[in-house]
């Protein structure tokens, strides 16, 4: 009915070495590293816990590749590409603080 | 509503004016369990209100505290910072700070966390301590965070915060006693705390983790079902199919369960009904009660029984968390249409009624989103439509099998009207996304909860909390539309007879309509039942049953043969083009005009969908007659 829904990924080409969060594949980790967001948004993710320092884990992608479901510090929260590919992450390097 | 809420005890009544109590502020983030908490302390000792000035609704309730003495308990909008950004977060500050007008400062304030996600809601907890009320930290879902192997060291906790710290279980009782100690003794105000000067939410962030160590904090393993149950309802190819079966799940409960379950209590309200007009005196006064206020009244009520079993329905989803994946499932089609997942919920809601469902909009953080849901949510085929849809189609159309034994003509119509008031949905989130809502980017966050139990006390709160809201409603404006109507049926009195009812001041009204409404194919009977129906859609069924039912010629002849005089094969289908589109219902204006506090967006909803109604009737009616004699 209603709820078409569009199957298979879409992913555009990864550039070397990524450094944005809707870069990471399901199941990769990486630290936070700055959220490119508008203030109002950026506050709302850093109370549910994506502030810069704490490592992120794609946990899964939703039907159709977006939204994907990420997990923080134990809370997990899901957002579409339009936010995620705004956040920079770092592949490599431990976490700041926690965890 | 009535003053007195049967308490557990034989107590005095709760809501005596004059009596002072101390008030204690709840306050913490959404999904902490703070209502499941409030609801365990308080139970039926609540009420709902309004915080004055502003479209924020929040609970009081009573407790006693150690010493047998009452407290009122006031829940605030679950936040998850003090940092006024949100109308819900200026609510929880203003209160908290005593700004509130007409609201004392809170005499102590209890900060409910979730101890299974401690870093997180920490940052809270130290905002909270900061303003220096007497508090109490209580550390909710004790026995997710020891199921799951976590640990806290409670004491070392309270004295890092200094504030007393209690770990607790609203679903179990666990630990409880702690508040109830907290409300009789005079607690200590918090000492300083010493919180990182710098006032960023990473500065909160990284004393949070610090204090969590220091009072050896282990997180609890995310629960595998959890998982198990994600990788299931958020599978590519089963999500969508569970969706779906779920979303067909809740209508058919809502018709196969409800519309019975809606008839059964109409029966008991037509046989008490006539029961009550035996023990009166005949006349007038028989007439007021029985065919005024009880058969006014009851045609609303019927609806009762299917609109508790929707929000049972949704509340069951809501708490067990699958209603968060069904937002994940839904934002990519939602985003066609420029909204997000978040307005998935309101508007499946709208399918039983759309006043619930404006309310629900208050999760959806984007006010522009928030506006386009709640200015689409009538389009969506309330409950209220389902009996003039039945009516009409079935007095016009003849039951004829289509798909073997699974749709008939009358339901592929019935689900045709639906289809319709769901494609001008579309079509008006279009127009309202791309004109005067546009806006760049409409955030998708979304929390996801583990999944629960939903607990029976807790959905059962609700239930009585939304149908005394209903109840209210049809005690106050829809009586007093079906006395007026009555009044307007039984005036101008011929020697102390009610007159004909062609001479009756309701006639007069519909023949003053009857011009605009003639190019629809509706004369002045059905005119007058246009303007009932703004009490309640189905009123209009209850309105062309009194006119008819007092009308000499067609006195002896059920409604639907009535019908069948009064309007040709066009006109049925203009009358239900009419009613799929139109915003025939005071209920919605009011509350829409309470959640935008203001006429303008409901006057501009009201006039929209009165011009679409009129212009897709008109169409409807010609089109139709040109080929249907």
């Amino acid at each position: 009915m209603i709820f078409n829904f569009r199957f298979g990924r879409r992913r555009k080409a990864q550039p070397a070495g990524p450094s944005a969060l809707a870069d990471l594949k399901v199941g990769e980790s990486a630290v936070l590293a700055e959220l490119k967001l508008a203030p109002a948004i950026a506050e709302h993710l850093m109370n549910l816990g994506f502030v810069p320092g704490l490592v992120v884990k794609v946990l899964r992608c939703g039907p159709g590749g977006d939204p994907r479901v990420y997990r923080v510090d134990g809370t997990e929260v899901a957002m579409r590409r339009d936010l995620s590919e705004h956040i920079d992450v770092e592949l490599l390097g431990a976490p700041a603080f926690g965890d | 509503m009535g003053a007195s809420i049967a308490s557990c005890h034989a107590a005095a009544p709760v809501h005596d004016a004059p009596k002072i109590y101390r008030t204690v502020a709840v306050v913490g983030p959404p999904n902490s369990g703070k209502t499941t908490l409030f609801n365990r302390l308080t139970r039926l000792r609540q009420k709902v209100g309004n915080f004055p000035g502003v479209t924020v609704e929040h609970h009081t309730g009573y407790v006693r505290d150690a010493n047998g003495e009452e407290v009122a308990l006031v829940d605030l909008p679950g936040v998850y910072s003090l940092i006024p950004k949100s109308e819900d977060e200026k609510v929880a500050v203003d209160v908290l700070t005593g700004k509130m007008p007409g609201m004392a400062p809170p005499d102590a304030v209890i900060v409910v966390l979730n101890s299974t996600n401690l870093h997180t809601h920490l940052v809270l907890a130290a905002r909270v301590i900061a303003l220096g009320l007497p508090t109490l930290v209580l550390l909710n879902m004790s026995d997710e965070l020891r199921k799951q192997d976590g640990d806290v060291d409670v004491l070392t906790l309270a004295r890092e915060l200094g504030t007393p710290v209690a770990l607790v279980s609203a679903t179990t009782g666990e630990g409880l006693e702690a508040v109830q100690n907290f409300l009789s003794s005079a607690a200590p105000r918090p000492e300083p705390l010493e919180l990182p000067v710098i006032g960023s939410t990473r500065g909160y962030r990284e004393w949070a983790v610090r204090v969590g160590a220091n009072a050896g904090y282990r997180r609890p393993a995310t629960p595998v079902w959890t998982a198990r149950l994600d990788s299931l309802f958020l599978h590519r190819v089963w999500g969508p199919v569970i969706f779906a079966v779920v979303v067909a799940g809740v209508f058919q409960t809502i018709f196969a369960v409800g519309q019975p379950l809606s008839n059964l209590f109409q029966k008991f309200l037509d046989t008490s009904g006539a029961a009550l007009g035996h023990h009166l005196p005949g006349g007038m006064f028989q007439s007021l009660v029985i065919n005024g206020v009880w058969k006014g009244t009851g045609s609303v009520l019927v609806f009762l029984p299917q609109i508790l079993l929707l929000f049972l329905v949704i509340g069951i989803l809501e708490d067990s968390g699958y209603l968060s994946r069904a937002a994940v499932i839904a934002d990519r089609t939602m985003s066609r249409v420029g909204l997000n997942g978040k307005s998935f919920i309101p508007l499946l809601s709208a399918y039983a009624c759309a006043v619930p469902a404006i309310m629900a909009t208050r999760t959806i953080e984007s006010k522009r989103d928030r506006m386009a849901t709640i200015l689409i949510a009538p389009f969506m085929t309330c409950s209220a439509r389902l009996p003039v849809y039945t009516m009409v189609i079935a007095a016009f159309l003849p039951e004829r099998r289509l798909l073997g034994p699974f749709l008939g003509t009358q339901a592929a119509a019935m689900l045709g009207l639906y289809v319709l008031g769901f494609l001008m949905a579309v079509f008006t989130a279009r127009l309202l996304k791309s004109t005067i809502l546009k806006s760049k980017d409409s955030p998708f966050i979304m929390e996801m909860p583990p999944y629960r139990w939903p607990m029976p006390s807790s959905l059962g709160l609700r239930l009585v909390d939304r149908g005394k809201a209903f109840l209210y409603r049809a005690g106050t404006i829809i009586m007093l539309v079906s006395l007026l109507l009555w009044a307007a049926t039984n005036f101008p009195m011929h020697h102390g007879q009610p007159p004909q009812v062609q001479d009756s001041v309701v006639a007069k009204l519909g023949h003053v309509i009857e011009p605009a409404i003639r190019p629809l194919g509706f004369d002045w009977k059905i005119g007058v039942g246009l303007v009932t129906s703004m009490a309640a859609r189905e009123v209009i069924i209850a309105t062309l049953g009194t006119l008819h039912g007092v009308d000499p010629q067609s006195h002896a002849i059920d409604l639907q043969t009535a019908l069948r005089h009064e309007l040709t094969p066009a006109g049925a289908v203009a009358l239900l083009v009419f009613f799929a589109f139109a915003m025939q219902c005071m209920s919605t204006i009011a509350v829409v005009r309470r959640e935008t506090n203001g006429w303008k967006w409901p006057a501009i909803q009201f006039g929209y969908m009165t011009v679409v109604a009129y212009i897709a009737a008109f169409a409807a009616y010609h089109i139709v007659g040109h080929f249907v004699r």
